[in-house]
């Protein structure tokens, strides 16, 4: 694992549609909001970190430079780490790493989008290979449509249960963002308004579908010297994981998704878990898609496989219930890609630290953050805890 | 000033490519113009891969064997999409499907079509998760994978 290394303070913008600034100063303000709440300048950052989505997102090339101003990067050693949906967790591993291996005692770790900018679909279709599968494309909802139906029909879930259990996700998601302020979709919906929803890819709707958003992230990691120095409440690195699997879809088996439960396995090792759905405080997942978030709770050792819609249907997973998952409202609510995966990991800081404001989950002291990257290829896991 | 009243200014950035296909993927596609869907055997693990790589992502071991497979599989999995994406060459509804062709390892992803693709019921009625398809040619080779036309359900 390295040296010991804590998450001493995090920013959000506001998420949703930014037509009201620039793409640095959107990232400004999550940088600046997570230096305050830090309590730390920019000469205390020795190094930055930044990731978003491909440059068709925004039409801008290698962000990094677009940012340096807004990130507090001049005259500091800067990367860029791009890894798709899961970019967000992938930053923080490296904000982990930079810091885990003493080479630096403060780092400065940002992710952004600004998707009403461009076409996220079409940015999504280039990620797939130019001469065999592109052709057959439908963006991410076309891929984790065919996930969920393949793992539908292999671990025999009647369709209504499906429907019935995915309905229920978005319904508890949407109610979960009221809570939080920085949430992009702010409406609260019922089981009949997704059952009746426009059908996007069958049998995936409108409401089992994240929106996109326009947001960034920021996060600053400290060693444990200076967390300890600075930080009354660090939320400190127990472990993390991060897999990936072949390129072309169909190659690998997305209803068991090895990159997801392996990721998971590793992280857990670290943190010493070996019952995640006892020991597991909160947990917030990447869940673009109802239905993929069921697959998720399987991978991630939650309930046995083909057994999530039972666990859905029982509100395993919903507030008060025996794992709350996605107290935020998830990325089913809010969906900046490149800083999505961050915002999972400071909204699981901010659990297991007692700042989440209404969306805390009373007592919280571990938390797992997740995020899912390309063609269902990466998943990276992160758990946090209150205690080093 | 309001911040109504912010400007946004249009922009596009368009570029050109030439990307090459490479000996394994050339020959890949020259059997498709003999109408053959040929596959690479790893030397190693025996998979056979659809589409075929130089070396399998497993073993990393290079792979020399081409062996054919059927024409003939089973849906693994579909989704119909009635939903236009940016620079789509094939015009909704379509359905994209990943097939296990008899004696390959791997899901091929290609598009279920040669019924009636207008009402989604009675599509779901025709294609279904382990059902059997089939290759549909097209007339005329152009070397890309369109030269399958589609795959239609084994009646
Ligand atoms: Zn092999």
């Amino acid at each position: 694992m390295g040296k010991a290394v804590a998450i001493i303070g995090t920013g959000q913008t506001k998420h949703g549609r930014r037509s009201d600034v620039c793409y640095p100063d959107l990232v400004k303000e999550a940088v600046s909001a997570a230096l305050m709440d830090a309590g730390i300048t920019l000469k205390d950052i020795d190094g930055v970190v930044l990731g978003t989505m491909p440059s068709m997102m925004e039409g801008v090339s290698s962000t990094h430079f677009y940012f340096a101003e807004a990130m507090g990067a001049v005259g500091k050693p800067v990367m860029k780490v791009e890894t798709c949906g899961s970019t967000g967790q992938s930053i923080g591993h490296c904000g982990f790493f930079w810091v885990a291996s003493g080479m630096a005692d403060i780092v400065l770790v940002v992710g952004s989008e600004k998707m009403s900018e461009g076409d996220g679909q079409a940015t999504m279709t280039t990620v797939f290979d130019p001469f065999f599968q592109r052709t057959f494309a439908a963006g991410a909802p076309g891929v984790f449509t065919m996930q969920s139906m393949e793992w539908m029909y292999r671990f025999k879930i009647p369709e209504e249960k499906g429907r019935e259990a995915a309905a229920m996700i978005s319904v508890s998601n949407h109610d979960n963002a009221m809570d939080n302020p920085y949430a992009h979709i702010r409406t609260r919906v019922t089981m009949d308004d997704v059952k009746n929803a426009r059908v996007i890819t069958y049998p995936v709707r409108l409401l089992d579908v994240c929106p996109a958003s326009d947001g960034a992230c920021a996060v600053v990691f400290a060693s444990e010297r200076t967390a300890k120095k600075i930080c009354k409440k660090p939320a400190w690195i127990k472990g993390l994981g991060f897999r990936g699997e072949e390129f072309f879809y169909g190659e690998s088996d997305k209803a068991i998704w090895m990159s997801a439960t392996e990721a998971a396995k590793e992280a857990y090792q670290q943190a010493g878990i070996r019952n995640p759905m006892k020991q597991l405080d909160v947990a917030e997942l990447y869940n673009p898609f109802t239905y993929q978030e069921m697959i998720f709770y399987e991978c991630f050792g939650f309930c046995p496989r083909g057994e999530a819609p039972d666990y859905v249907l029982k509100g395993a997973f919903k507030k008060g219930g025996q794992l709350p998952c996605c107290p935020s409202g998830g990325t089913l609510c809010t969906n900046p890609i490149g800083a999505t995966g961050l915002i999972r990991l400071a909204e699981a800081a901010l659990q297991v630290t007692g700042k989440a404001g209404a969306r805390q989950v009373e007592g919280a002291k571990l938390a797992l953050s997740h995020a899912m990257g390309g063609v269902d290829q990466f998943n990276a896991v992160t758990i946090l805890g209150s205690k080093l | 000033m309001s911040k109504e009243e912010y400007r946004i200014v249009k922009g596009q950035v368009m570029v050109p490519y030439e990307l090459a296909l490479g000996r394994t993927w050339s020959e890949f596609y020259d059997y498709l113009k003999e109408e053959k869907i040929m596959g690479k055997k790893c030397g190693k693990c025996s998979r056979v891969l659809v589409p075929p790589r130089s070396f399998c992502p497993r073993c990393f071991e290079d792979m020399d064997e081409w062996v054919e497979v059927s024409q003939e599989g089973v849906v693994e999995t579909w989704v119909y999409v009635n939903m236009p994406f940016f620079a789509q060459e094939i015009k909704i509804p379509f359905i994209s499907a990943q097939i296990r062709l008899d004696g390959s390892d791997t899901g091929f992803i290609h598009q279920v079509a040669g019924i009636d693709l207008s009402d989604f019921d009675s599509v779901r009625e025709t294609v279904k998760l382990g059902g059997r398809v089939k290759a549909v040619w097209s007339k005329e080779k152009k070397g890309n994978i369109l030269d399958i036309a589609y795959f239609e359900p084994v009646k």
